[in-house]
């Protein structure tokens, strides 16, 4: 059904990316179902058996063919979108290296997920963090609103001439891809009108002008190339910005490069990604009642991953727990690397390490007060018990 | 009536034709495949969009900053050059249907063997099976080639390769190939056939059936390799042809379910040491001793043949 108006509706993420994905009208849509992004797949087609969208989809025999065929087509010359999760991005992931090796702006709705073994369909990061250096733009969300918003934003970022990148817009499994929430969708006009035609580079049907797509490049040439890749992604903080702001124009919802939540005045600082967010900033109010001055950062563009201004955004709280929905076995947990990196130059800062929620486990308000507690006495005594610890985890 | 029939082939004409693969590429001497990527091109009239799997013929044809191709190509992994067809061949579809492009394309996929009977295996079939209009070209040479002579499921049995090498215990392959074009036609695909370079009429004659059918097609053909083969450089199109005459490479094709063998040598059908002699990887099948390996592979081809025969029989043209 066409949206004409900003009306509040009631839908799953799922359902606002799928709708994100009908407003956008991608080209060629190659996909493969797995749970639990399924559903975009699923409402999606019906989109297409009713001929609400120009799109060819194809229905492949495997995420790894997925994600060929998306190579394939977006070389071809127009836009291209899938979604999937998990095991399906790790089947994907030698072809994410190659679509962003090639520059293709290819759209993809991660629905966070667990990775096996043991096997788990829940939500957590290790999906997304896995794709960390494949070359690709990340975004993450909080809720279903701004994985529509993010979606509705990501070709306008991925096409950009100074980027030419694929992106990947995040959300968590099940916590927002199946829960219903109230949100707004923009009127199909305006999102038409806000995305643009597709310019294609090189593109391979241009039968005129014959290319050679995916040559063998070796020691002489390869460095240059992957130079060239970071220099792109470098490029990419000023044009998620830009379109963001052209999109809060549009819709008066303001997109950072990360999100702060009373953080300018706290000595006491959570990082944490997607839907905990949510549970974190209403103890975050709660804790400001009682006198604890604690902020969160919450970042949504992960790669490139925007050091300097998380660093100045951190730089005044005394004791900073980054938590990690994802781990690194003998290792600190992703985006506590990030952050380490960000804040080295910050003075006086003590950081450790939270993991949580892996497969889906939820995390309790009274699990987000542990950490804010615990933060707060490191922030008073400056002396951490363990660098990385496990919650909610049965010893 | 088709372009084929209005226009006879005749290597005189071709001769005019622009060739599409340029020299200069740096596929070693004597190598089968691009003798059959130039006649597949010469066999195209209209505009063509290729695919191209990791392995020989990608690596030797597109070095950076150079190509050897005339015409739109695109590689992007060793499993997946279906998958990647589909891609470009269904945004092509979604883009005249949105009236963005008006020509008309033609787009084949080219893969060895690694790449088409064991790596890309599953993306070939799901490719045929969803009914894209690509033609999907194996190279077959026996052997992951590229890399050094690795054993394929395509190895015929008995074959030297550098994974299963001939010892005094292992006499080589111990299993016969996998015959892909027949599980191609299982998948009812609209064309599926073999070919052989040194027929080139019947292997552009097919090329051209293949992208005049209405779906997806298949056709393997053989493409000898002289470093894999421990056979002399100038031997390729000599081995093409005892591949065909022995029957250990039949030429055939199943069109719309209906099985034709084109070429029959009939009582002239050679023995398969013919084939096998002059190719040092199957050296140690002529040594003492190992007779009844040779016998086996014999049986093997002759097995074949017969049931081909009988599938043609039943299932071919009234």
């Amino acid at each position: 059904m066409a949206v004409t108006s900003t009306k509040t509706v009631a839908v799953t993420g799922n359902q606002a990316v799928a709708e994100a994905f009908r407003q956008l009208n991608p080209d060629v849509m190659p996909a493969y179902p797995i749970t639990p992004s399924t559903g975009i797949m699923e409402s999606f087609t019906k989109f297409v058996s009713d001929g609400k969208v120009d799109t060819e989809t194809i229905l492949v025999e495997s995420e790894h063919s997925a994600m060929s065929a998306c190579i394939g087509a977006s070389a071809a010359g127009g836009r291209v979108a899938t979604a999937t999760s998990a095991q399906g991005l790790a089947l994907m992931w030698e072809m994410l290296h190659i679509a962003s090796g090639y520059r293709l702006p290819i759209l993809m709705a991660l629905v966070n997920r667990a990775l096996s073994a043991p096997l788990n369909i829940h939500g957590d990061h290790s999906d997304g963090m896995g794709m960390r250096d494949c070359g690709w733009i990340q975004l993450f969300c909080e809720n279903a609103q701004e994985a529509y918003d993010n979606t509705i934003m990501a070709y306008r970022i991925a096409e950009h001439k100074d980027v030419r990148l694929p992106i990947a817009v995040n959300m968590d499994g099940f916590i927002i891809s199946h829960s219903i929430e109230s949100m707004k969708f923009i009127p199909d006009e305006d999102v038409k009108k806000f995305v643009g035609e597709y310019i294609a580079m090189d593109p391979l049907l241009d039968i005129d002008n014959p290319k050679s797509i995916g040559a063998l490049v070796l020691t002489d040439y390869y460095m240059e190339h992957k130079r060239a890749q970071h220099e792109a992604m470098k490029n990419v903080k000023k044009v998620v910005a830009d379109v963001s702001a052209e999109f809060a124009k549009l819709t008066g919802r303001k997109y950072e490069l990360f999100e702060t939540y009373r953080l300018e005045d706290a000595e006491v600082a959570i990082v944490a990604l997607n839907s905990a967010a949510g549970t974190i900033k209403d103890e975050i109010d709660r804790y400001w009642e009682k006198g604890v001055k604690v902020g969160l950062l919450k970042p949504r563009m992960f790669r490139p991953f925007p050091y300097e201004e998380v660093g100045a955004a951190l730089k005044n709280a005394k004791a900073i727990c980054v938590m990690d929905r994802a781990d690194s076995y003998g290792g600190m947990g992703p985006l506590y690397m990030e952050i380490a990196s960000a804040v080295a130059n910050n003075r006086g800062a003590v950081l450790f390490n939270k993991i949580y929620g892996l497969g889906g486990r939820d995390l309790m308000p009274h699990d987000v007060d542990q950490v804010i507690e615990e933060t707060a006495e490191v922030a008073k005594s400056g002396k951490v018990k363990m660098v990385k610890d496990y919650m909610t985890v049965r010893n | 009536m088709s372009a084929t029939q209005e226009k006879p082939m005749t290597l005189k004409s071709l001769s005019h034709k622009k060739d599409n693969l340029s020299g200069g590429h740096r596929m070693c001497s004597g190598c089968g495949a691009p003798t059959v990527v130039r006649q597949v091109l010469l066999a195209i009239d209209e505009p063509v969009v290729i695919a191209n799997a990791t392995g020989c013929l990608e690596v030797s044809t597109c070095l950076f900053p150079y190509t050897a191709w005339r015409v739109p190509w695109m590689h992007s992994a060793f499993e997946n050059a279906a998958a990647t067809a589909s891609g470009i061949e269904t945004m092509y579809r979604s883009l005249r249907k949105q009236g963005k492009l008006k020509k008309e394309m033609k787009f084949i996929a080219f893969g060895g063997d690694g790449g088409t009977y064991d790596i890309g295996f599953q993306a070939l079939s799901g490719a045929m099976e969803r009914g894209h209009q690509l033609l999907y070209i194996c190279y077959d040479n026996g052997a992951y080639m590229n890399t050094g002579i690795q054993r394929s499921s395509a190895t015929p049995m008995g074959a030297d390769t550098t994974t299963q090498p001939v010892g005094s215990k292992i006499p080589g392959k111990t299993v016969r190939r996998k015959d892909l074009t027949r599980i191609m036609a299982a998948h009812n695909v609209a064309y599926a056939a073999q070919a052989s370079p040194h027929n080139w009429r019947d292997l552009m004659t097919k090329v051209k059936k293949a992208l005049a059918t209405n779906g997806p097609a298949y056709m393997g053909i053989m493409a000898p390799c002289n470093r894999g083969w421990r056979t002399q450089t100038n031997d390729s199109i000599l081995l093409s042809r005892l591949a065909v005459d022995t029957c250990y490479w039949p030429l055939y094709e199943v069109e719309g379910g209906k099985w034709t063998i084109n070429y029959d040598p009939k009582d002239k059908k050679k023995p398969i040491a013919e084939w096998l002699k002059p190719q040092g990887r199957f050296k140690h099948l002529f040594a003492p001793g190992n007779e009844a390996l040779l016998e086996r592979f014999q049986k093997l081809v002759d097995d074949d043949w017969e049931s081909l025969q009988k599938l043609a029989a039943a299932f071919g043209a009234k």
